[in-house]
């Protein structure tokens, strides 16, 4: 891309692992970067901080074996604070046209950028199953916010479901913390884990600490159950049971008050959507992904993606490819960097990624799970859309991609826009349309990527409508703010058509 | 091998105008294939407000309106399904005398179209639409007019049609189109050939190509119009509201959400849209300033699509004035969902018979080449 003579800071969206080593590599070569985060505090979620004031726990209670490693990193960013442009409690809701549109204190914002480090993080990926949206079935994710962030746990009573290093991680902080573990009943066959501890053996370290932790747990008479697959979660009120079937296909009940439930993670793509990057099915993660080069780089001249929101690596991959970007955008820019750390990062990258193909293995994602879903279960709660919905219109012809299912069911149309239910969506389709999991597309992703209050305070009104490209933003205008609810002046009259009445853009569409 | 088909009508676009045109000509018992470069009822017909409404439109589209409007009272047996079309009434607001005067003559104008417009003012205003509080002075309401889900509708047609022996093929892009002897030739890729005697130009935005391979270029623009829908509010609502001046528009569908338009969004490439910045926010504040029930509750998503605008703002419908058998319907300016299925059916009606009883010399194609 064309380099400005005045170029723009780089914008650093995330402030987890990834998104805190860009920035620092970016401070260390002397440019101040824009951190913008949705958070109140920097951390990430696997490195969340409590919030401010009165509420202190310490870190090796917060974050177990990793508290090193969080220190580190919040560390990290408290010493580059007054050397980046640091906006917590903010959300991107936007990109377009070389520009980013944040939301904070109730007012938009739009951000230029000339090069961008998308850090954007994963959430869990879940399925449903019979009795999931009874309340006290929790993500493993949020169970575990839950407890870093609000110092309380979900239940009294815990059983851990599902598959993937969270889901012992989890289990053993909640032990930790003094919460009762119910078991914890993964989906993955004994034999698969066993077989992938071979591979595992590249990183003796977090082997050992996964050894640990289930070691840990059957020492505290935690029952582990490899092969399960829940029936339903029971309850009148909220949860009081996980029915669940064993290995050999008995039907089993453990009482409990909560069910804390993931099968993996699932990247945040949508900025990297809207900013225009290509992408690709990733087998691994069973999702679409944005292409990535081994440095960083995106499809989109200076946009880069780092850490799990471009695919999922875990924590410290995150750390690594944070700062792998930030060098490859200092050499994108034409600024020295150190080679030998580059090559020093790739390497390290590498021998993650071929341990996450072992973890990928020990965990495999169930493929069969979306089969047992029933045609009644809900499979989308922000508009209720049940299973048997994206069935039919798969099965009668109607549907053979998401957006399509999305338009006719109205799965992935409501608040979370697809970013919890469409994994479920995407399986319904594909075993019902008997193509692979990549064979039904994706979700487009539309601003705004969350939920944007409608009273949001708009920088100066924006200009006439209805001239075309004169309408495409060009940045933030130096007007002063207005409220977005004045004293009722007029809607500001377009102007007249050649018929007169209705003005070309004030005509109903249909 | 080429796949090839020998048909009676072939349609290029499946939207709610050729998709309707399908559903008639198998009534009639004529043999058709539809052609869809995407999904039938992706586009313009699939993601626009979802208003059906005769009120506001120029006068020389009301008998096409009208026709249509009998067909939407139809949808279930048509269709198979109601579409969540419902005849809330279309309430158009007038927040200023001259406005007010500006409705007034509209229903002196359209009297004898049987639209059924009631002017209502003052107190009567207040009590009838006590949620619009004093944001406007009175209001043009259109008790038959409503809404429906355009997402769900406009495939239908098209659905509608193939079940009744029509041969509907999607992602089908015609790459050429032409005339031999009496038959038109239509290519997608080397993997089908169709011929036909009838050709329907009903591809949106994108007819300009069809309409270029017959020698009849057309000032045709692509615009996106700016949609946006809240998360699911208590009922306030129970009309399809519009505003004399034009900026904003607004919905209440029977879930709570509220769906609201105005503004524009901006071209990715010929074929994709998104909204724009400023229009959405614009369109917040306005929205917000409409409806105050708004002003707490979020947008959840926000969407535009590509439609063809004509100079005048009028559709372009009828034959082509180069190629017999030949027929256009497309430039319908962002008002094409309500009267969609009136056109169709009058399309129908030119191929049947060779012709209608519908005026449709102010759409013709002809009418922006300047006479020598």
């Amino acid at each position: 891309m064309d380099v400005v003579s005045e170029p723009l800071p780089p914008v650093i969206v995330g402030a987890g692992p990834a998104g805190i080593r860009a920035a620092e590599r970016l401070v260390a070569a002397g440019l101040r970067p824009v951190v913008v985060d949705e958070a109140a505090r920097w951390g990430g979620q696997i490195y969340r901080q409590p919030p401010d004031g009165g509420f202190v726990r310490p870190k090796t209670a917060l974050y177990g074996f990793e508290a090193g490693k969080a220190d580190a990193v919040h560390r990290a960013m408290a010493a580059i604070r007054d050397r980046v442009d640091y906006r917590p409690r903010t959300l991107v809701w936007n990109c377009e046209a070389g520009a980013l549109d944040l939301l904070s204190d109730g007012a938009s914002e739009t951000l230029p950028f000339s090069h961008l480090i998308l850090a954007t993080g994963a959430t869990d990926r879940v399925l449903p199953f019979p009795g999931w949206t009874l309340p006290g079935v929790f993500t493993l994710g949020g169970s575990q916010v839950a407890l870093k962030f609000q110092g309380c746990a979900v239940g009294r009573r815990v059983a851990f479901l599902g598959t993937g290093p969270l889901l012992y991680l989890v289990a053993y902080q909640y032990l930790k913390a003094g919460v009762e573990v119910a078991g914890v009943f993964d989906t993955t066959p004994f034999i698969a884990q066993a077989r992938a501890t071979a591979g595992m053996l590249r990183d003796p370290a977090t082997l050992a600490k996964g050894l640990l932790f289930v070691g840990w747990l059957r020492a505290h008479g935690v029952p582990i159950h490899n092969g399960v697959r829940p029936v339903r979660a029971e309850g009148a009120e909220r949860v009081e049971a996980l029915v669940w079937r064993d290995a050999r296909g008995q039907e089993r009940r453990t009482v409990c008050d909560s069910i804390a439930f993931g099968l993996g993670l699932r990247s945040e793509t949508q900025l990297a959507d809207l900013a225009g990057c290509r992408f690709r099915f990733d087998e691994a993660d069973r999702a679409w992904l944005p292409e990535r080069d081994g440095a960083g780089r995106s499809s989109v001249a200076g946009v880069y993606l780092a850490g799990d929101g471009s695919g999922i690596a875990g924590a410290d991959a995150a750390e690594l490819a944070g700062e792998r970007a930030a060098l490859t955008l200092l050499e994108d820019r034409g600024l020295p960097v150190d080679g030998k750390r580059m090559n020093e990062l790739d390497g390290r990258l590498a021998r993650i990624a071929a341990f996450r193909r072992a973890l990928n293995a020990a965990f495999p994602f169930p493929t069969d799970w979306a089969d047992a879903i029933a045609d009644d279960t809900m499979i989308c709660r922000c508009e209720g859309i049940t299973a048997g919905a994206v069935r039919e219109v798969a099965r009668s012809g109607q549907a053979r991609e998401m957006n399509r299912a999305k338009a006719l069911t109205r799965a992935g149309m409501g608040r979370c826009q697809g970013r919890m239910c469409s994994a479920t969506t995407a399986e319904l389709l594909s075993r019902t349309l008997g193509t692979g999991p990549d064979g039904v597309g994706r979700l487009r992703a539309q601003p705004p990527i969350k939920p944007l209050p409608i009273a949001t305070i708009i920088p100066s009104p924006p200009r006439g409508e209805g001239e075309g490209d004169a309408l495409r933003g060009s940045g933030r205008s130096d007007a002063p703010f207005q409220p977005a609810i004045s004293a009722l002046p007029r809607v500001p009259l377009t102007q007249p058509s050649p018929r007169g009445g209705e003005g070309s853009s004030g005509r109903e569409v249909a | 091998m080429r796949e090839r088909i020998d048909c009676d009508v072939a349609i290029v676009g499946g939207g709610i105008v050729g998709g309707s045109a399908a559903l008639f000509l198998r009534q009639a018992g004529l043999s058709v294939t539809l052609l869809e470069r995407d999904w039938c009822g992706a586009k313009a017909s699939g993601v626009n407000f979802g208003g059906v409404r005769r009120q506001g439109r120029p006068l020389e589209q009301l008998p096409l309106s009208q026709r249509a409007h009998a067909i939407w009272g139809r949808l279930p047996e048509l269709l198979g399904t109601d579409a969540e079309y419902i005849r809330s009434g279309h309430l158009k607001l007038a927040r200023s005398e001259p406005d007010l005067a500006s409705l007034i003559d509209y229903r002196e104008r359209t009297q004898g179209f049987g639209l059924g417009l009631e002017i209502i003012v003052g107190e009567e205003f207040r009590r009838r639409w006590p949620a619009l509080g004093d944001r406007a002075i009175g209001g043009s309401l259109c008790p038959e007019d409503g809404h429906a889900n355009p997402r769900l509708v406009s495939p239908a047609f098209a659905r509608a049609a193939a079940k009744l022996g029509a041969v509907v093929r999607e992602q089908t892009p015609v790459d050429r189109v032409e005339k031999d002897g009496d038959r038109f030739v239509l290519l997608s890729g080397d993997a089908l050939e169709v011929r036909a005697r009838f050709l329907l130009n009903t591809a949106g935005a994108w007819s300009w190509r069809v309409a270029e391979a017959f020698g009849e270029p057309v000032p045709l623009e692509s615009l996106h119009p700016n949609m946006a829908v809240t998360e699911p509010l208590p009922r306030f609502l129970d009309v399809n509201i519009g505003v004399e001046g034009g900026g904003v528009y607004g919905r209440q569908v029977p879930r709570g959400n509220m769906v609201v338009g105005g503004g524009r969004g901006f071209a990715l490439d010929a074929d994709r849209a998104r909204p724009q910045r400023d229009a959405v926010l614009t369109l917040m504040r306005d929205a917000a300033e409409l409806f105050p029930q708004l002003r707490h509750a979020h947008v959840i998503r926000c969407w535009t699509g590509v439609e063809g605008y004509t100079p005048d703002r009028n559709p372009i419908i009828g034959p082509s004035r180069t190629t017999p058998g030949l027929f256009h319907a497309f430039g319908f300016s962002g008002a094409g969902f309500q009267i969609g299925p009136g056109v169709g059916q009058t399309l129908a009606e030119l191929v049947v018979t060779g012709e209608t009883p519908m005026p449709l010399e102010p759409f013709r194609i002809d009418r922006f080449t300047p006479t020598a």
